[in-house]
């Protein structure tokens, strides 16, 4: 199995806070992995190290087979065109239509004619599942499950291979949150994507994480399928999991 | 997964008889490589008409949706010119990717997007949206001048509903803080008036007019109007920024909940501060700006402080002084409502901050210079 990312002993501090301590995890090819954690357990900080936004005090990480604490200003281009990232607000740009976001990359990278990039727009509108009308609306006019899925769908404008999700179901109503988790799961299969998400949804660990990582004490407490991190008796994983919003779900069976 | 090697992708395109050809893609149809292949692509394609056609992706190293849809267009344009096209030796990744894309292009392509409208509608239409949006933007600005004098009137009536101390907070910063560049605009323009004038009044020998023209140009007219729009620029954009931001973070959502009137809590101490604080720093400027004159005069027509001094006591009548003064919180009244107006009309993303502090400092400059004007005409027709 192809290994994705690689991180050993990620340190990080802010000023006097020390946020990792030694954290090492592997994501491989074709899963869907799972950053959970407590809030301030540094899941979010984790994923911005993996993204190039923020630089670990000591360790190493390799994203894609690129040695990220040392790439060239190249490197760090090829590297940032592999990748597609939907932020935890969406981050569309608001001077900007839907269609302008998801096409922006294109327009940008490629010399591709305007008619093709407006048939990849509406090929990747289709995929996460927006109406057509969408295309010429301007975020602020978006619900917050459309936000989402448009920020998705900029993130797969250029066919990535790994995706990045920061909380991509916080903010949606049950039904939305669902119907995301599916929609990732499907553009996973159908698209053969790596990707690593930082959530705290439980129901999205029950049924669509493949492998996880639980932060706490500044460390991984845990790694692996559900069961292998079940097994685990960390008094954290005891809290997230065997806690009462835990429990309800356990006794439903899943 | 290291970084594979790219080959270009190109396109060989051979017509074997009259009713058959041979097309063949290789390399790598990547998004970045793409950009110089469709001219080919199509030259190719309008050449074939008719034809039975073997396109050979045996070839071809690594594809993506780019690329793929030009093959499809590809494909839908020969198929329009009566061709009938044949892939052959697609790889899985070709044939799952071409379903995929196919699958997902076809979907929603029923639900047309509307006809474009005609350039002529399109333009009534918009002139048509914008005296709209005129009428109702005085509209909801009248109501806000209003909703915001019953404020003042309940504070007056309630004199503890004042917030003195964001009143006193306001004032230091749209009054204290500003006093350097008063002070530096005021100067210069004492300067500026005091060179312009010395030039003219030398030819006639009449050097000491040049304290007449200072002491009355500045302290009636340049003083309150150049302090004015300095605090417009300053002042004024900052409180549409601060109001603008705080509706975009629900603050002032969350204010209304709690029963703190955003006009009683946000607008009235603004508004009230900039009153205050505008005729003092107009006096202010009066005197920053005659002192630039002052020197000028000293240094270019010799006139000493001593008789400058003298001379501006005679002909300086005090009311050009309080009528300069007594504008100000006028301008400032203007000033704070199209500030704070426009910082409640912010919108939901953050381009509309941009947006309405632009018209905000745009609409205070000119309503400071409009009012001056009626401000001329009245006291003209009066007579002072």
């Amino acid at each position: 199995m192809t290994v994705v990312i690689k991180a050993r002993d990620i340190v990080t501090r802010f000023g006097d806070n020390v946020v990792h301590d030694g954290v090492s995890l592997t994501v491989n090819a074709g899963e869907i992995y799972g950053l959970l954690g407590g809030s301030g357990s540094g899941k979010s900080t984790l994923l911005r190290e993996f993204i190039l936004l923020l630089r670990p005090h000591a360790g190493s990480i390799r994203v894609l087979d690129y040695d990220v604490m040392a790439l060239s200003p190249f490197q760090a281009e090829q590297l940032r065109r592999r990748w597609g990232i939907l932020f935890q607000s969406g981050a569309l740009y608001s001077s900007l239509t839907v269609a302008e976001n998801i096409a922006v990359m294109l327009q940008e990278y490629t010399d591709l004619s305007s008619d093709v990039i407006a048939d990849i727009v509406h090929i990747k509108l289709n995929m996460v599942g927006l109406p057509e009308h969408a295309a010429d609306l301007y975020p602020a006019e978006l619900s917050g499950g459309m936000i989402k899925r448009a920020g998705l769908a900029r993130a797969l404008a250029m066919d990535p291979e790994l995706l990045f999700l920061d909380e991509p179901t916080s903010g949606l109503d049950p039904v939305s949150a669902e119907g995301f988790d599916k929609l990732i799961m499907e553009l996973r299969d159908i698209l053969g994507l790596t990707v690593v998400m930082v959530t705290h949804d439980l129901d999205s660990i029950w049924t669509i994480v493949d492998r996880f990582a639980v932060l706490g004490d500044k460390k991984v407490v845990a790694e692996g399928d559900l069961d292998t991190v079940m097994k685990s008796q960390h008094p954290i994983i005891d809290a997230f999991f065997k806690g009462e919003r835990g429990h309800i779900r356990s006794r439903h069976g899943n | 997964m290291t970084e594979t090697r790219t080959l270009l992708p190109h396109l060989a395109c051979v017509k074997t008889s009259s009713e058959a050809a041979v097309l063949a893609s290789r390399g790598d149809w990547h998004a970045d490589l793409l950009g110089a292949l469709k001219p080919s692509l199509q030259k190719c394609i309008r050449a074939l008409h008719n034809v039975a056609l073997q396109w050979d992706v045996s070839e071809i190293g690594w594809i993506d949706t780019a690329g793929m849809l030009l093959h499809i267009q590809a494909l839908e344009q020969l198929q329009n010119q009566g061709c009938t096209v044949e892939f052959r030796g697609q790889s899985q990744d070709f044939a799952r990717l071409y379903d995929l894309l196919q699958k997902y292009r076809m979907a929603g392509a029923s639900s047309e997007r509307p006809a474009q409208r005609s350039a002529i509608v399109s333009i009534l239409d918009d002139i048509g949206k914008r005296y709209v949006g005129v009428w109702y933007t005085l509209a909801n600005f009248l109501a806000f001048i209003g909703e915001n004098f019953v404020h003042f009137l309940y504070s007056l009536r309630h004199p503890g509903a004042f917030r003195i101390k964001a009143i006193i907070k306001n004032i230091d910063d749209a009054g204290f803080k500003a006093l350097p560049i008063i002070a530096l605009t005021s100067f210069l323009i004492g300067v500026v008036i005091a060179y312009q004038g010395a030039v003219q009044l030398e030819k006639f020998g009449a050097n000491i007019f040049i304290v007449d023209m200072i002491g009355i140009s500045i302290t009636r007219e340049l003083a309150p109007l150049i302090t004015a729009i300095v605090v417009a620029g300053r002042t004024g954009s900052s409180y549409t920024a601060q109001l603008g931001v705080m509706k975009l973070t629900e603050e002032i959502d969350a204010m209304r909940t709690m029963g703190f009137d955003p006009h009683r809590f946000l607008v009235l101490p603004r508004m009230i501060a900039l009153m205050l604080a505008l005729p003092l720093l107009i006096f202010f400027a009066d005197i920053i700006g005659i002192a630039g004159g002052m020197l000028i005069s000293n240094l270019h027509l010799n006139i000493s402080f001593h008789e400058f001094l003298h001379r501006l006591q005679n002909v300086l009548a005090v009311k050009h002084v309080w009528i300069g003064i007594g504008k100000g919180p006028f301008f400032a009244w203007l000033i704070a409502v199209v500030g704070c107006f426009n910082g409640f009309q912010v919108a939901r993303d953050t381009e509309s901050i941009g947006r309405y502090t632009t018209i905000s400092v745009v609409y205070a400059i000119f309503l400071v210079i409009a009012c001056d004007a009626v401000f001329s005409v009245i006291l003209t027709g009066l007579g002072i």
